[in-house]
């Protein structure tokens, strides 16, 4: 408990752990914006890339991919997207979405789904970049 | 919503505060629901990001299927709508991380970055389409 005469409400271990409430501190939120930062110039790269490749036939493509660099920026980028974009639903169904249960069940859905669409597009990149 | 079990049992209704119906849309927190709409979308629009990926590693079969959807008049209205939320959810996420370094937070400047948003999503939708079909013109 804190002393008496102290401003704070929280208590001396809550504010030794500084994880608050949700056990989890900041890191929601830091993760949410380095990956931001993140997603600026790999978004960028990213469109200008694709842009130049507009009704390009697959072998464009592969060459493409078969450089490291790409291969490791695509890999980067579909990191960070997913990573993002788990963070940025999982608020938005804690926000919207009340009941109990069907919240869990949503969280578990989304993050399974953002799970498992970023190993495919991983798996697939790396193929690419192999010459599969 | 503020429902609360009293100790008998029974359910009493707190008053609840103003709700979101009876406020007038201001143009900052318009902005804000874009954002947060236009974040859904792209998260909904990486299902295409990973079939094309996906069908570029399957083979040519697959990679004209896709290429066939993006074609379409839906693909292509899909693909404007996803470029238009990306650049808008692009612009308006580097807006949030100056407010998150403390800069731009006051109504003002606020409402003018705003106008940069826009203007900024809209002028790289038209000029990424402007290159991407010259692009595809030139094939």
């Amino acid at each position: 408990m804190a002393t008496i005469g102290k401003k704070s409400l929280r208590s001396d271990l809550g504010r030794v752990r500084g994880l608050g409430s949700a056990k989890d501190g900041t890191h929601h939120w830091w993760g949410q914006r380095v990956t931001a930062i993140a997603l600026v110039p790999l978004t960028i790269w990213f469109v200008a890339s694709i842009v130049g490749l507009a009704g390009a036939p697959l072998t464009a493509l592969k060459a493409w991919v078969a450089s490291p660099v790409v291969a490791v920026l695509l890999l980067a980028l579909i990191v960070a997207v997913f990573q993002h974009a788990r963070l940025g639903l999982q608020v938005v169904i804690e926000d919207y979405v009340h009941d109990e249960a069907v919240k869990i069940a949503s969280l578990l859905a989304m993050n399974a789904a953002a799970l498992l669409l970023g190993g495919v597009a991983a798996l697939s990149i790396l193929k690419l970049a192999f010459g599969g | 919503m503020a429902a609360e079990t009293k100790e008998t049992g029974k359910m009493h209704a707190r008053p609840l505060s103003p709700h979101l119906q009876i406020y007038r849309p201001q143009f900052t927190s318009v902005l804000s629901i874009t954002h947060r709409i236009t974040g859904v979308a792209l998260a909904v629009g990486t299902l295409l990001l990973v079939w094309w990926l996906a069908a570029a590693a399957l083979g040519e079969a697959a990679y004209a299927r896709v290429g066939a959807f993006i074609d379409s008049p839906i693909g292509l209205l899909l693909l404007f709508g996803w470029s238009l939320a990306l650049f808008y959810h692009l612009g308006n996420g580097i807006r949030h991380l100056f407010w998150d370094a403390g800069r731009g937070f006051d109504l003002p400047t606020a409402e003018k970055s705003g106008y940069a948003v826009i203007a900024f999503a809209l002028a790289a939708t038209l000029v990424a389409w402007v290159i991407g079909l010259a692009v595809l013109g030139g094939r």
